[in-house]
């Protein structure tokens, strides 16, 4: 009671001590700040409105803000859209599976890695740091994945960078940093394995960390187009970004996919509101969920920053 | 002596052996062997002699590349276009840490953050489809407001050579912005508030403590991010400019990553591996020579490297 009660005559005070000047200061910077956040929410919110709105209004350029003669006709149409479902558990199958792969490995390289008495560790360090700043590029990549057989395989979706070494490094910072060396000394002497230590005791301890690297795994699955493109040409493994690559940047509608031929008449004239409609439908699952899990991301940010 | 050294530490430590067995083979495989891919930069490419026992033909393929008239314009439009994205995404969002940092209002700071950091998950492929519908001459809003207000429609700016720096600059600015402030902002939670109140009592304004107290506060960070950002000025992205390609902006957009895919996947004309990888390697080393410049300066100003 008497805290807060002094709480708020400080916080009174220094009211009272902010000048004219100051708080002219302030509004002039929520006036810019508002105004960025309009620019970056304006084209979003005409995107969503074209999307609903009718073929007419969004080719005569009706539509600003608000849906022009609101419809659900194009969503309707793009159910029948065999493309973008099949992209859709593609990407649902990449991303899944990906991400399991992707998170394993890294955990399994970043725990040795973090451990102070690991005998390898030095030399290992820079085994995995070297890739970093130096590879082979795109040639040499392609003719190693064509000589593997990966190419026009699931695996091409889920193989290249299944290790991220940034993503690596940041866990082991986290590992290093958040679990006490005196633990993992205290459990070898009561002769806890390392195998058993990582089960019981770094993994549970790690569980922010791998919430945070796995976001960042799927996410980039998700909006992955540059592996697939090289890797992959065969339609049916095609994930998400590249059938949205073919319509959105390459403006081809295949009609001849629709299961029935009066929507792939239809298909011809809603060419340009059907790209709103699978930019929204391809975009929309990550928006929504993004403002529930942001403090990871932002922690994820945090721990790479304090070194990478 | 050595020998039963190496045999304690496996005793102790092999099943941490076993942990990195598979990220090592795969680190081993899928970036190592690339690298010794590289040599195919020296050979002639042979189907049947692949990267390993094609005939040496030495440096031709770099000569080729330094000759040829594309040289010039790849590198150039690379080097523009990674120091115009440079400059951008270091200026932009440092001064919208500090003016929103000002702001004291949590919850409008949480909404607003929240809003500018969405553009983030968007992804590439969806982005340039959104910048070619919003910049659309005719249905786009950028061509409906410029009918509105000027009576005729624009010239398509995927056409204009000029445009497409600034597209693909700006776009990158909207997209990104909001995600590269967050490390500031986070560092600006961090000053002192006695050092504000120290400075208000002398009479400071708050542009003058934003001047005096926020930005020195913030300086290390933004030297990290800067020689980070220096270190990485060759490997600007073949993803969004190859997408954002077309014939009349070819002069512009045509980077060395792109240029490598056109020369050595794309199918197009001759395929030639080996003048592509030829220039790849070309970029990896002035990558490489740039990020190990970077840190060296960077241990030099401000004490702390990269490594």
């Amino acid at each position: 009671m008497n805290i807060s009660q002094t709480g708020r005559q400080g916080s009174r005070f220094a009211k009272r001590r902010t000048s004219r000047g100051d708080r002219a200061f302030e509004a002039v910077a929520v006036g810019i700040v508002t105004l960025l956040t309009l620019l970056i929410l304006l084209p979003m919110i005409n995107v969503v409105s074209a999307s609903f709105s009718s073929a007419s209004a969004v080719n005569a350029g009706r539509v600003l803000l608000l849906p022009v003669e609101s419809t659900l006709e194009n969503y309707k149409t793009i159910l029948k859209y065999n493309s973008v479902w099949l992209g859709y558990r593609n990407t649902i199958f990449y991303t899944v599976v990906g991400t399991f792969i992707n998170v394993s490995l890294t955990m399994m390289c970043a725990y040795p890695l973090a451990q102070k008495s690991f005998s390898g560790r030095k030399f290992l360090s820079i085994l995995f740091f070297i890739p970093m700043i130096f590879n082979g590029g795109m040639i040499p990549n392609y003719i190693l994945m064509r000589d593997l057989k990966i190419i026009n395989t699931l695996w091409a979706g889920l193989i290249p960078g299944a290790i991220n070494i940034f993503n690596m490094i940041v866990t082991r910072t986290f590992i290093q940093s958040s679990i006490p060396d005196t633990m993992a000394e205290a459990a070898r002497i009561d002769g806890c394995s390392p195998t058993r230590y990582f089960f019981s005791f770094v993994l549970p301890l790690s569980k922010t960390i791998i919430a945070v690297i796995s976001m960042y795994y799927a996410v980039s699955h998700w909006n992955d187009y540059f592996t697939a493109f090289l890797y992959i040409n065969k339609r049916s493994l095609y994930p998400l970004q590249l059938f949205l690559r073919e319509i959105l940047v390459n403006s081809q509608f295949d009609s001849s996919v629709m299961n029935d031929p009066d929507a792939a008449r239809q298909l011809q004239g809603l060419a340009e509101t059907l790209k709103y409609v699978v930019i929204v439908v391809s975009t929309l699952p990550l928006m929504c969920i993004y403002p529930f899990v942001q403090k990871y991301f932002v922690k994820g940010v945090m721990i790479g920053s304090v070194k990478g | 002596m050595k020998a039963k050294r190496i045999r304690i530490a496996w005793k102790r430590d092999w099943q941490l052996y076993l942990f990195m067995l598979l990220p090592v083979a795969y680190i081993v495989i899928f970036a190592y062997v690339p690298m010794a891919g590289l040599q195919l930069a020296f050979r002639k490419y042979t189907a049947q002699g692949g990267i390993w026992g094609s005939p040496w033909i030495g440096l031709d393929n770099l000569v080729k590349f330094v000759n040829s008239y594309q040289f010039e314009r790849v590198v150039s439009n690379t080097f523009i276009l990674s120091i115009y994205g440079l400059a951008c995404m270091q200026i932009i969002p440092i001064c919208f840490a500090l003016i929103i940092n000002t702001i004291e209002k949590p919850r409008f700071k949480k909404v607003t953050q929240t809003i500018v950091n969405l553009p983030h998950f968007i992804s590439v492929v969806v982005l340039v489809g959104m910048l070619m519908q919003v910049f659309n001459s005719r249905t786009g809003i950028y061509g409906v407001l410029y009918e509105h207000f000027t009576g005729q429609y624009p010239t398509d700016l995927f056409g204009k050579l000029g445009a497409f720096r600034h597209l693909y600059i700006w776009s990158t600015v909207w997209q990104n912005f909001g995600w590269q402030s967050i490390i500031y902002i986070a560092a600006l939670a961090g000053v002192d508030t006695q050092l504000h109140e120290a400075a208000q009592i002398d009479g400071a304004s708050r542009a003058q403590r934003v001047w005096h107290v926020d930005l020195p506060h913030i300086q290390p960070t933004i030297m990290i991010l800067l020689i980070m950002g220096i270190g990485k000025i060759m490997s600007v992205g073949f993803e969004k400019a190859y997408l954002m390609q077309n014939s009349l902006n070819l002069k512009h957009s045509e980077l060395i990553s792109t240029y490598v895919y056109r020369i050595g996947l794309s199918g197009v004309g001759k395929t030639d591996f080996s003048y592509a990888t030829a220039i790849g390697l070309f970029n990896a080393v002035i990558n490489l020579v740039l990020i190990l410049g970077a840190n060296v300066l960077s241990r030099r100003i401000t004490d702390t490297s990269l490594w």
